[in-house]
């Protein structure tokens, strides 16, 4: 009889990279029903289309260059997934489709495929998207309205909460329509409530913890009080509740392959990227912020984890950081 | 009061309800055995007998100076040859063969001791390495050595067994606890520590109830019962958990005044002082689903591990893996000539089923095995700078401190062969130091 043979450890935990993949899809589906919810049957077409070219590209790259074939592992239907949450309901669907692959050939392919890109894949596409066609996904119906699935979509459009507090002025839309998602914006930035429950969920399953959340909203939360032009406490929670951070902290942000590994080095990266979204939302053109802030930050996350190594064990003091 | 505590760990399925349950029976003696001249860390021993030599069983067959102790003739017979042999250490290493002739005459290179008391510090010492005895958790480290330390803080009797499949020690609580209780003793006699702990993890019901009886009117031995973690029973780890001490880098448990045994070498450090034995047998958990009857069994060393399987009840179809130890730190064996060794507790077959492995191992970078390495390691960057060899990041993420325990291994999500890249990274660096 043939045994086989290899290093120790001989016993893996049930823990898959497909598993940790296939959660982070479920957590999305309340954001992606509450969209559907607020802005119609589009936005599912809108995620179908821009989920499968992300899978057909990632699967057409890996066969041209002869790797390995990686759709299995779930992660460029998260990616598609996550970059169709970011987009209008609005968006052209070729749009959604150029991005898609882009993220998942140029973001993820070019440096080597999961867990070796430098930034985040669907921010990397959507920023790409604001840059070239900024007419198309920086204009958002108002909620309620009918968008028809084909053809030249052309409705009118609506200011979000954030066009507001660049003026700055508290939105017209109350809180509790920020919290459910009554208000125009991104598909899968408008319902707090769906985002927080798919949060609590990727809490719950272990995929994700809590360090970089909470260091990201928390930096918010006290930046946006601190330097409030008008009204502190209603100001913060209106922070909170509009242009995305919720979905970037939770979903975005909290992204294994461009964040740090060290724990100390996940909360200074998630204090970054609050500090960030607030700077790039007061002084900025755009009336967002956490696109570029967690862009910026997936750059710092190898510096980050050198400045915060891991306690060795039996060492009180470990040489410094960078070599 | 302090939390009983190490860094990290993981919690892999304890799987010890496949051979607690039957009861410790005798492996029934082999028509030949295979005792490896190398069978501790160090120096291999050097024979005593010839080809064609008759020897009793407890003979001594080889030794060595320095970092060396003995090995024994586990039975009685004739030496038919000496020549390499596999070993469960991975690489074949010279052996006595010696054929069973059954008489089991008995002479013993050790006298029996009543008056133990009456021993000093030397007299105890000479007689753990003429036993022959290592550390019998897996380590092997000449037990005489480890012993004369001179005075400790804290000893600390390891009896966690953590590994998953394992449970040669708990058997061996169960069935004989005062012998191992009078080992502790003994050690205790030698390193006069002022604290003496037998540590023990909750998932060990049976035996912790037999400790707790048998240490109830007494306070020079404490019993420890700790909550059930993989590695606890690593000698750093444990020392943590038990004095909160952390053993410094590069270090030995004696820079923070601690001595740790094996619960398994206590009972034999008894049976070689008090009954004059030396190790010729030990408790062996032969287990798996790959097994038939999975069970511990009393084997002579050097019984081979078809043998000893073959008195579980065999192998059960297709097994994947064969391994000498623990599915944690154990090693797989490429076939079942392998004997079994001063530090053989177990001998696990796996089946496909266990078989949690990628063709294509893909780092996430999920910090996962940062969690859970109890060295505080950041693994993933010593597999990456593994596989490109840089010798200097390497370094400068503390490879040596890796003690090669499997947390972050068997906690990836992207199944990377983590420690088995640490193990080709480790002789870089040792090389680059020399």
């Amino acid at each position: 009889m043939n045994f086989a043979m290899s290093s120790s450890p001989h016993i893996r935990c049930g823990d898959t990279t497909r598993r940790i993949m296939l959660d982070v899809l479920i957590a999305l589906v309340p954001t992606l029903v509450a969209g559907t919810i607020v802005f119609g049957p589009r936005c599912l077409v809108v995620a179908a289309v821009s989920t499968a070219a992300a899978v057909v590209g990632e699967a057409l790259w890996r066969l041209l260059t002869g790797q390995y074939q990686t759709i299995g592992d779930l992660s460029a239907a998260v990616t598609g997934l996550l970059l169709a949450l970011t987009l209008p309901a609005t968006v052209p669907y070729w749009m959604a489709a150029v991005g898609a692959v882009f993220a998942v050939v140029v973001v993820k392919g070019f440096f080597g495929g999961l867990g070796q890109n430098i930034f985040n894949p669907a921010l990397a596409a959507r920023a790409l998207l604001v840059l070239l066609f900024p007419a198309s996904v920086t204009r958002f119906a108002a909620p309620g309205t009918s968008i028809p699935l084909s053809g030249t979509v052309d409705v009118a459009t609506a200011a979000t909460p954030l066009h507001s507090m660049v003026m700055p002025a508290l939105p017209e839309a109350s809180l509790a329509d920020m919290f459910l998602g009554n208000i125009g914006g991104c598909i899968g930035e408008v319902s707090s409530l769906a985002l927080l429950i798919g949060g609590a969920y990727l809490v719950f399953r272990q995929v994700i913890k809590l360090r970089i959340p909470v260091s990201y909203l928390g930096t918010v939360a006290v930046l946006s009080f601190a330097f409030a032009p008008l009204e502190p406490l209603q100001w913060m929670l209106y922070s909170l509740l509009s242009g995305g951070v919720l979905l970037g902290a939770l979903f975005m942000a909290s992204d294994y392959a461009t964040s740090p590994a060290t724990p100390g080095g996940q909360v200074l990266y998630g204090m970054g990227c609050g500090v960030l979204t607030v700077v790039f939302r007061s002084v900025g053109l755009y009336p967002e912020g956490v696109t570029y802030a967690i862009l910026l930050m997936n750059a710092a996350s190898w510096l980050l984890e050198h400045f915060t190594p891991t306690r060795l064990f039996g060492a009180p003091q470990r040489k410094g950081g960078l070599r | 009061m302090r939390k009983q505590t190490f860094w990290g760990g993981v919690h892999p399925a304890g799987r010890k309800e496949l051979s607690s349950g039957a009861p410790l029976e005798p492996c029934p003696p082999p028509g030949e055995v295979a005792i490896p001249l190398l069978q501790h860390i160090g120096k291999p021993c050097t024979p005593l007998v010839k080809v064609g030599d008759h020897v009793d069983m407890g003979q001594k067959l080889g030794d060595g100076e320095g970092l060396c102790v003995p090995v024994h003739a586990s039975v009685s017979g004739t030496v038919k040859a000496i020549e390499p042999w596999s070993h469960p250490g991975g690489r074949p290493c010279p052996a006595v063969i010696i054929e069973n002739d059954f008489q089991n005459t008995y002479c013993s290179a050790v006298p029996p001791c009543e008056d133990t008391d009456a021993l000093d510090a030397d007299g105890l010492i000479q007689r753990i390495r003429e036993a022959g005895l290592v550390g019998m958790g897996g380590a092997t480290f000449p037990t005489d050595i480890k012993a004369s330390i001179g005075k400790v803080e804290t000893l600390i009797a390891n009896a966690c067994e953590c590994e998953p499949y394992i449970t040669a020690d708990d058997a061996l609580l169960c069935t004989d606890a005062d012998r191992a209780i009078r080992g502790v003793r003994l050690l205790r006699q030698l390193l006069r520590p002022a604290r003496t702990v037998i540590a023990i993890e909750d998932n060990k019901e049976k035996a912790v109830s037999i400790l707790t009886d048998k240490l109830k009117n007494q306070s020079d031995v404490e019993l420890v019962v700790l909550p059930t973690r993989y590695p606890q029973g690593a000698e750093k780890q444990l020392i943590q958990a038990i004095t909160g001490h952390q053993v410094p880098s590069g270090g030995l448990p004696k820079d923070v005044g601690c001595a740790v045994f094996n619960i398994a070498t206590c009972a034999s450090v008894c049976r070689a002082v008090v009954d004059g034995e030396p190790i010729l047998r030990r408790i062996v958990t032969v287990t798996g689903h790959g097994i038939q009857a999975p069970k511990n069994l009393i084997v002579p060393i050097g019984t081979s591990f078809a043998h000893a399987i073959q008195a579980a009840g065999g192998l059960t179809g297709e097994v994947w893996k064969l391994i000498a130890g623990g599915p944690m730190m154990g090693r797989t064996q490429a076939d079942l000539t392998t004997p079994v060794t001063k530090g053989t507790n177990a001998i696990v077959a796996l089946t496909a089923a266990d078989n949690g492995e990628d063709p294509h191992p893909t780092c996430i970078r999920c910090g996962k095995c940062v969690a859970v390495c109890p060295m505080g390691l950041q693994p993933l960057y010593l597999y990456r700078f593994s596989r490109c060899q840089d010798r200097e990041m390497l370094r400068h993420y503390s490879i040596l401190d890796c003690i090669e325990c499997g947390c972050c291994a068997y906690t990836c999500p992207g199944k990377l062969p983590i420690v088995a890249a640490i193990r080709e990274g480790k002789p870089l660096v040792k090389e680059g130091k020399r």
